[in-house]
Formats: C-alpha cells, structure tokens, sequence
C-alpha cells in the first residue's frame, strides 16, 4: 500500500513538474509534505538542502532518498522509476516517430525551426546562471569567475569536467574564514 | 564497450552538475556530440526541444533517449543509472556525514563556485544553436524565430510547450 501510495506520489510528481527537475521540487512538498504527511516541513527544507549539496538531477535524488525513507530500498526503487520513466518512454516514442519520417521534407523544416528556440532557451538559463553567479559571489568574483571559465574552456579548451573538478577541490580547501566572509557578502 | 562510454558520457554530467538537471545540460553536450559524435548539434537540439516540452526532470529524459539510441533498451538503463545513481547512493551513504554539514558555507561556495563556469558553458552551446540556425535557415529567420520565442517565452510566459509545438508546426509548413 505504501509502495502503491509511493508510486502514485512520484508519478504525478514526474508527470506535472514541466521545466526539469527544479520545477519539481514544490510539487514534491504538496506530495510528500501536505498529501502523504510522510515529513514534517523541517525535514523536507533538510533533505532539500542535502540534495542541493550533492551535484546531480535533483527531482531523482529527492524521490530516491524520500523513497528510502518511507520504505526501505524498495520504496527508492519505485519513487524513481515512478519520476522518470513515463516521461522517458514518452520521449523514446516521440524521437522515434520523428527518426521513422526524418527524409520528408515537412519534418526538416520541423528539426530545422527548432533549433533557434532551444537557442533562446538556453541563452535564457545562461543569463540566469550569469545573475545568480553575480548575486552568489559578487559582481566582482562572479564576472571574474566567469572570464576565467570563458578563457580556459574555450581558448585554451580544457574539459569542463577539469575545470569543474578543480573549483569543487578548492571549494572545499578553502580555509574557513575567509569563505565564510565571501559568503556572507553575497 | 558501448555501454562503458554511455555510462561514462552520463556519469560525468551526473557527478559535476551543480545545481540540479539544467546545469548538466551542457556537460551532456559536451560529451555526446563534441566527444562520442552520437549526435548533431541538430539532433540534440531536437532532444532538448521535445524533453523541455515534456514534463519530468530532464537530466534523465535526455540520458534515457541518447543511450536508447546509441545502445537500446539496456543502453537507456545504463544511462539513467549513471546520471542518477552516484549522488542518489552518495546521499544516502553519506546522510549522517552531510546532514552535519549541509549549512556548512564550504557547501554553498561549492556550488557559487561552479556556477560561472556552467554559465559559460550554456553561453556557448546557445552560441552554437545560433550559429547552427543561421547555417541551416539564414538569419532572417533565425532572428524572427528568436525575437517571437523571446518574447512568447519570457515576457507573455507562455509555456515552453507551446512555444515549441508552434515551432515544430511553422518550420513543417514554412521551412520544409
């Protein structure tokens, strides 16, 4: 029964959240929190905060780790395969169906019109991170950061994976006072 | 050895991607057209386009079609385990561990700290998309497509679903 209930949570959760794993997040409180009442509002703004500490989607982590709790792994295993798989086999069938007809010339122009909306789309979220890498580090560490990425990606093309790796290490040898200063002038 | 680098193409987004699906979008780029040539820029725009029109997370909708197409069905579940997977069992392996330092300014300057350089690379591959277009429909429509989306998109707020099927209807009709 918990597991259906698990399932059925998760599901609507997966279904609904339009706009990737962050848009999610509020419906998995109206789930979790207000519906099943398997948390109080303390442990969720908890587990919110130990999922943003991870890297990684962030819908499969909080379905997963609430999933465990309510019901031991097999509780994980249901909650994420009831977040992502409807919308992955829906994605298969689509692209599929689209591959199926990829010759006619109506379905290029479908591919071809596309591209410059994702374009925007993606230069929306660039202009997010822009701001929220200002607003988090300051305008003069964030501008900095950002130069600094730009000139080692892409002039000097290293793998972001490298880049990404060093920033993680020396987030985490940073020494204490002086990140706690940094922080808080955000 | 196909599912070895499908599991690696997705780990690595899954592993670094501070701030939740989006923010390995372009890591995910990074590896499956840039490195393993799975997919076009086009290809992948068109994954992009259809996983923002569905609902769900879309670091796994994007990994779930690409190893469906690179290695079927078994491919698709490799790529879903990778993305997810790592951060899922770390999370819960480490909770004690975290739940200690989860308001630590170490954590969050992690995440301040990767977030320029995830800027930067959204920038580019919004960059290409652009450059892409202009290739492939000239910039007269190019920049109609993006001045309409804009707007539709961010100042009426219309829902990306709908932007998208719009898009998908003009190009079949005007640009077929």
């Amino acid at each position: 029964m918990k597991l259906w209930n698990l399932f059925l949570a998760f599901f609507r959760v997966g279904i609904l959240g339009y706009g990737g794993g962050p848009a999610a997040i509020p419906l998995v409180h109206k789930e979790v929190v207000e519906k099943c009442k398997w948390m109080s509002d303390d442990d969720f703004s908890d587990v919110l905060a130990l999922g943003n500490a991870l890297p990684g989607p962030i819908a499969t982590k909080l379905a997963g780790y609430i999933g465990w709790r309510v019901s031991g792994l097999l509780g994980m295993v249901v909650s994420v395969l009831a977040t992502i798989v409807p919308t992955i086999i829906l994605m298969i069938l689509l692209l599929t169906v689209l591959n199926a007809y990829r010759e006619k010339p109506w379905v290029q122009g479908m591919s071809k019109a596309v591209v410059p909306v994702v374009g925007v789309m993606l230069a929306v979220m660039t202009w997010d991170f822009i701001a929220k890498s200002t607003s988090g580090l300051g305008k003069v560490w964030g501008i900095a950061l950002i130069v600094i990425s730009f000139v080692v990606l892409e002039l000097i093309g290293i793998h972001p994976a490298i880049l990404i790796g060093i920033l993680i290490v020396g987030a985490l040898l940073s020494p204490g006072k002086r990140k706690e200063r940094k922080v808080k002038a955000s | 050895m196909i599912y070895w680098k499908i599991f690696l193409a997705f780990f690595i987004p899954g592993v670094l991607g501070y701030g939740g699906g989006p923010a390995s979008i372009p890591l995910v780029e990074n590896e499956v057209v840039d490195r393993y040539h799975w997919l076009s820029v086009n290809e992948f725009s068109e994954v992009l386009a259809l996983g923002n029109a569905l609902p769900g997370p879309i670091a796994t909708k994007m990994s779930g079609y690409i190893g469906y197409e690179v290695g079927g069905v078994f491919g698709a579940f490799v790529g879903v385990f990778a993305t997810i997977a790592p951060s899922l069992i770390l999370m819960i392996a480490l909770l004690a561990l975290l739940m200690k330092f989860k308001n630590s300014p170490k954590v969050k300057l992690l995440t301040n700290l990767v977030r320029p350089a995830i800027a930067v690379l959204l920038g580019i591959m919004a960059y290409d998309f652009f450059k892409d277009s202009y290739h492939g429909i000239g910039w007269l429509q190019t920049l109609a497509i993006v001045v309409v989306s804009f707007l539709l998109l961010q100042k009426w707020k219309v829902h990306p679903a709908y932007v998208i099927g719009a898009a998908l209807v003009y190009g079949a009709i005007f640009l077929g």
